[in-house]
């Protein structure tokens, strides 16, 4: 017997409200008058009317709301929406929902389904067809399903149980075929009997020939010379590009190392030793994130991800998973750091563009509207983050028509560990041959499978909707109190790590590779529902799962906390000294490789790159475009970009005061504008803190891939100089979002980046501690006109900084402080005006690429820092996208104080005033000095290059002298423009 | 004088047990962060405690309502021991969620709705004091952070007459000076005549939606690089303390002095 329990409000529910306006908003011609909202639980398992009675009781607030047993009721409406999950979709409130039912009842509802779904009832005299439209908007197919009523619906029940019928034999996968029958299953996987595929293995034709070999030379009892499909898959999986970073680790042209050991690892490699006794990095590209020192007790570690491809089909699901994943590579450090920072970046086309695409050629997959997704990943990241209980200080939207295929979704996790518990280092971790191999979390179906060899892949048609997992943050949340809290400092496991891409495949791998071995049984995973094929149950990317290595004796005290923050904890192995990987099932061995032919088994590639063309026109191009524009109608429509203006509407979503360690704040002054760095004080009763920023330039990639990596290095850098950091304590974290790799041409673009990386790191002295590669942000399908279209990113490099400053009563603000107060440009403005945000105004991206000077600009960084811990500086901003014209108005606009300026004889060759306002030179900042602080500070930058350029003002406006003209705004419409991009979000 | 202990319950996604803990123990309590499944083995470890507090977080995720499913929890399993704890002369505090939690669990009347933006909000709000708690003994205004989804106040006009006959409406948010620093409306939530928080059992139980722990600091401050200048211009020492830690100073001195 199913039975259904419908909650509804009697008083004003802003749920409804909130839904009501967003469809206002939507559908603007529609009669729509009002909404109500009735949240209801599908309960398929028996219980009697005083158990239905109990529960709905429980699930109703007495105050506020009503409860309805079996009837949903309906209110006067004309249709009303139902919308719930797909089976299979992590539904978290029907989680919740359960554990209160069997909490009240005193009894398990054993394998028994608990389904959330809404009613949204609809007044007004509106259309079947805009009621069919108003329930696409509110459901994505993908993951949800949405029912439409009438007045006379009998709101039928709807049981999303997952009923699989697949087969969950082991197969044997016959390698012994031709070529082309060989392509055919990397390209499209494993056939089913049915002839049907099961999904991209992206292993090339090279790779599958050595596997075929590897296991034609194993002398197995009663088998064939050909893998099970488990061994198949798995191998897939850890030879992925998503896994082993090929094109980074493979020879790049003269580059035998490959560009990752050269560039990057080569970099903090040369920093390090020049560093010294001065070095801070502790753990650094070994582990699931990066670890410096922050004073003698504790360990600082970051980690930036992305989750491109699956926020693309599902954006809230992608982006919930994109923080709770990466706040696990904070707990998989050592032996699990407290994750104490969240920081996002959504790369989108603007939301305002409606081009509709599709995945297929029948236009029946329409990929997600540029609004939508934006929205979505909003979402993911506030319920991922807030619920996680993890402040978010820091992050950013940048907007680019390349991202309409394919969002990139970044996702940052910084984590806190002390550097020892008794005499063991917490940042180091070992798995022992005897140890319990330990699955902790969630419980395994068939979320994500394929996820790794996915996105190796580019969004098209055959993007396996499976591929979407949803997060479980209070899963997850309660795992980390058991490990954190308790079982960390209590030793009780020996090694840890994160269940991400590939699942149990990839994290039990890399484990067997600390113990020298691991054997499993497979059917002690427990599952969420039956019907798994073994290696489903391997591969499976289920979140909120970790692995463990514990030891035979701690066992027992382990399940003890587990069970009591009830977080499930399952053996299901051990780990061995046998060289080998084995998995037995159903008393039979379907999975046993050797360790060095899983890990490294794969054929290396020689990769080739070569100089693509490039039309570089004359940069006097632009120029002629701007001719005689208005400045100020420029300056205030600059403002309301998406690029530059204010995006206050994501910081006061997300919880940036839990912990209590914020510092500074992601809205700066009383004009709250946008900051580019964070600082919080991690330790209570400790004054030192930590300073986050981030450098994105992937415009400039249009142009030169070498100048966009130095950029973005630079202004991750400058940001957090502005914010009070000092370069002799900053470390970074690379992020690069590729696109097209396959082509030789974006494999030079990607050496020119990586080659800036080390470039511009060794010259600063800022070491790479942890990265990310995400190679494929390609898609491939069709136009409303049926054309096929291929949209690829931008090549992308985001570069977040992390450094320790000893005082945070130091930390420094954006915006103008004080009347009278003198502003500085310390910097060169050059003429740099190619693939600015003016030019993309103006759809024109050539001119001159921003170019880094490392040597000036160390020396301007030295001074700020130098001034900022003097106390000489007031306000600082690192000038950035948009150039000194947005700086100036961001500093006003935050201040909510005028300033009057004369920017006609800067240092530099800007001479135009387009230039002098909107270059994006590099190595550049706008500070604020109060006049006290004038000698000392001018003292300070002796040998940079520096111009004072005027006053902070009383009048309430910006007033800027030009060479031949005058801007003059006043400050309430600078700051309504700054504020109007999103103003309705 | 003996230190006064504190048990903070955690467990099920309640998440500023640490930050809470910290500022307990600088104002001179010992406190404990204890998991609500330990107390429910063991209820006997609130006769330990002089003060409980229900700290914020998002029990289960905000799931079919917030603090909904914790807060039934706590009834069901503890609410005799907490009718115990609050019969000696004991305080309580549920912060954010933990207020959340004990209206569900009945501790203190009302209810707390969706915010008015249907969105949740997290930036800083003044408060002035409207009524009478040990928690609030000479407190007239402070300005701290509000963090939630949730926080709308409600209810229906018997409770809310009664609460104003009892002087149990607590706090109210009112346009104080961070509200005019920022130009923002004091109220962040649409709550009823803009209140806070709420009292029960004589003021010693305030269940309130800010967060007073994360206003301990001067650099916890949302202006406080503004406010610093004033103070290295005149040459004088920048502050230390943020307004919220008074809160916990007075929880602490309610046991302590005589």
């Amino acid at each position: 017997m199913t039975h259904r329990i419908a909650v509804s409000s009697k008083v004003e529910d802003a749920r409804a409200e909130s839904l009501l306006r967003n469809l206002k908003t939507l559908f603007p011609q529609s009669a729509l008058e009002g909404a109500s909202y009735v949240q209801a639980y599908t309960i398929d398992a028996e219980l009697t009317t005083s158990e239905l009675q109990r529960a709905a009781e429980r699930l109703t607030h007495p105050v506020t709301e009503l409860s309805s047993i079996e009837k949903i009721p309906t209110p006067v409406f004309s249709y009303a929406l139902e919308v719930g999950y797909l089976p299979g979709v992590t539904d978290n409130v029907g989680r919740t929902a359960r554990e209160t039912i069997e909490d009240c009842l005193g009894r398990s509802l054993g394998s028994a389904g608990v389904y959330s779904s809404y009613f949204l009832f609809l007044k007004g005299a509106i259309s079947e067809t805009e009621a069919q439209a108003m329930a696409r908007e509110l459901h994505n197919p993908l993951i949800e399903r949405a029912n439409v009523h009438s007045t006379t619906s009998d709101f039928k029940i709807t049981v999303p149980r997952v009923e699989l019928h697949e087969h969950t034999a082991v197969d044997e996968v016959n390698l012994v075929v031709d070529d082309a029958e060989l392509s055919r299953i990397g390209k499209e996987g494993i056939a089913n009997e049915d002839g049907t595929r099961r999904g991209p293995l992206a292993l090339s034709l090279k790779q599958l020939k050595v596997i075929r070999e590897y296991f034609a030379k194993q002398k197995r009892p009663g088998r064939s010379g050909n893998p099970t499909d488990i061994e198949l898959e798995s191998l897939a999986q850890a030879w992925s590009e998503h896994c082993k970073h090929t094109i980074f680790a493979d020879p790049l042209d003269e580059v035998k190392e490959g560009i990752y050991k050269r560039y990057i690892k080569g970099a903090t490699e040369k920093i390090r030793k020049q560093k010294g006794k001065k070095d801070f990095c502790v753990s650094v590209f070994k582990d699931n994130s990066g670890a410096i020192a922050f004073d003698e007790k504790y360990l600082i570690t970051h980690k930036v991800e992305t989750h491109n491809s699956p926020s693309g089909l599902d954006p809230f699901g992608g982006s919930v998973t994109a923080i709770v994943g990466v706040n696990r590579d904070c707990l998989g450090f050592g032996l699990g750091a407290k994750p104490i920072a969240n920081v996002y970046g959504f790369c989108v086309a603007d939301p305002n563009d409606t081009t509709e695409l599709f995945r297929d050629i029948a236009k029946t997959q329409p990929l997600l509207p540029a609004r939508r997704i934006l929205e979505g990943v909003i979402r993911g990241i506030n319920a991922g983050g807030n619920q996680s209980g993890i402040p978010t200080p820091l992050g950013f939207i940048a907007v680019d028509p390349s991202y309409r295929g394919k969002p990139l979704v970044f996702g940052g996790t910084v984590g806190l560990i002390p550097r020892k518990k008794g005499a063991k280092k917490l940042y180091e971790k070992k798995a022992k041959p005897g140890d319990y191999i330990v699955m902790l979390g969630g419980r395994v179906g068939l979320d994500g499978i394929h996820g790794a060899t996915f996105s190796s892949e580019s969004l098209s048609s055959g993007s396996p909707a499976t591929a979407v997992q949803i997060g479980d943050p209070i899963t997850q949340k309660k795992l980390s109190d058991a490990l954190i809290r308790e079982a960390r400092d209590k030793r009780l496991y020996s090694s840890i790590t994160d269940d991400g891409a590939g699942g149990l495949s990839g994290s039990v791998g890399e484990m067997a590779g600390e113990s020298g071995g691991a054997q499993v049984d497979l059917e002690k995973i427990p599952l969420k529902y039956p019907g798994l094929a073994p290696w489903q149950v391997w591969l499976s990317e289920s979140q909120e799962r970790m692995t463990l290595a514990v030891p035979k004796a701690k066992w027992a005290a382990f399940k003890r906390i587990c069970d009591r923050h009830d977080v499930e904890a399952t053996r299901i192995g051990e780990f061995t000294k046998s060289k080998r990987v084995a998995i037995r099932h159903k008393g039979k061995t379907i999975f046993d490789i050797s360790l060095d032919f899983l890990h490294d088994g794969r054929p290396i590639e020689q990769q080739k790159s070569s100089k693509p063309y490039r039309d570089l026109r004359n940069p006097d191009m632009l120029n002629r475009d701007l001719r005689n524009p208005d400045m100020q109608k420029v300056m205030l429509e600059m403002l309301g970009r998406p690029n530059i203006g204010s995006i206050s509407f994501v910081s006061q979503q997300y919880d940036h005061e839990v912990q209590g360690t914020s510092v500074t704040k992601p809205l700066h002054g009383k004009g709250r504008v946008n900051a580019d760095a964070g600082v919080i004080q991690p330790v209570f009763g400790s004054e030192k803190g930590v300073v986050l920023s981030h450098g994105y330039t992937p415009w400039y990639s249009a142009l030169d891939t070498y100048a966009m990596a130095a950029a973005a290095i630079d202004t991750a850098v400058r940001n957090a100089i502005a914010a009070g950091a000092s370069r002799d304590y900053l470390a970074i974290l690379d992020n690069f979002c590729w696109s097209s790799s396959e082509k030789p041409e974006r494999l030079y673009e990607l050496k020119q980046a990586a080659k800036a990386c080390y470039d511009i790191a060794t010259a600063y002295g800022t070491p790479f501690i942890s990265g990310k590669d995400s190679m494929f942000n390609d898609f491939r399908g069709f136009t409303v006109d049926g054309k096929s279209t291929h949209i690829a990113a931008l090549p992308t490099l985001l570069v977040s900084a992390i450094g320790v400053i000893p005082d945070v009563t130091k930390a420094m603000t954006i915006d103008f402080k004080r009347v009278g107060d003198l502003v500085y440009v310390i910097g060169e403005t050059h003429d740099e005006l190619g693939a600015s945000e003016i030019s993309g105004f103006t759809k024109s991206r050539y001119g001159n690429v921003p170019v880094v000077d490392v040597k000036k600009n160390a020396k301007t960084y030295d001074a700020v820092s130098t001034a900022i811990q003097k106390g000489l500086i007031a306000s600082a901003i690192g000038v950035g996208r948009g150039g000194l014209g947005i700086a100036l108005a961001k500093s006003t606009v935050a201040g909510q104080l005028g300033a009057q300026v004369d920017v006609s004889k800067l240092p530099g060759n800007a001479k135009s005033a387009e230039a002098i306002l909107f270059s994006e030179s590099q190595g550049r900042l706008l500070v604020s000095v109060s006049r006290t602080a004038q000698k000392e500070f001018e003292k300070v930058f002796k040998g940079v290059s520096f111009a004072l350029i005027g006053e902070v003002v009383q009048a309430a406006s910006l007033s800027i002298t030009l060479p031949d003209s005058k801007v003059e705004l006043p400050l309430s419409t600078l700051t309504e423009s700054y504020r109007s991009f999103f103003k309705q979000w | 004088m003996k230190k006064p202990y504190v048990i903070i319950f955690s467990g099920y996604g309640l998440n500023t047990e640490d930050e809470t803990k910290a500022v307990f123990e600088s104002v001179g309590a010992t406190a404990d962060i204890v998991h609500i499944n330990d107390l429910i083995a063991k209820p006997s470890l609130l006769k330990k405690a002089q003060i409980v507090v229900m700290p914020g977080g998002f029990s289960y995720g905000d799931d079919t309502g917030s603090g909904k499913a914790y807060g039934n929890r706590l009834k069901q399993h503890l609410g005799e021991a907490i009718e115990e704890f609050l019969k000696r002369d004991t305080l309580m505090i549920g912060i954010c969620n933990g207020f959340q939690i004990i209206t569900n669990a009945g501790l203190v009347p009302g209810a707390l709705l969706t915010n008015d933006s249907g969105r949740y909000s997290c930036r800083w709000v003044d408060l002035e004091v409207t009524g009478e708690s040990p928690w609030l003994k000479g407190i007239k205004t402070l300005s701290v952070p509000v963090a939630h989804g949730e926080g709308n106040y409600y209810a229906p006009p018997e409770t809310i007459a009664q609460l104003k006959k009892d002087g149990a409406i607590a706090l109210k948010y009112t346009e104080g000076e961070t509200a005019k620093h920022f130009k923002t409306p004091a109220n962040p939530n649409g709550a009823l005549e803009n209140i806070a928080g709420v009292t029960s059992h004589n003021g010693r139980v305030l269940g309130l939606m800010p967060h007073p722990e994360r206003a301990v600091r001067f650099t916890q401050l949302p202006h406080w690089t503004w406010h610093k200048e004033e103070y290295v211009r005149n040459g004088k020492a920048i502050p230390t303390e943020g307004p919220g830690l008074q809160l916990f100073r007075n929880a602490v001195n309610y046991f302590t002095s005589v």
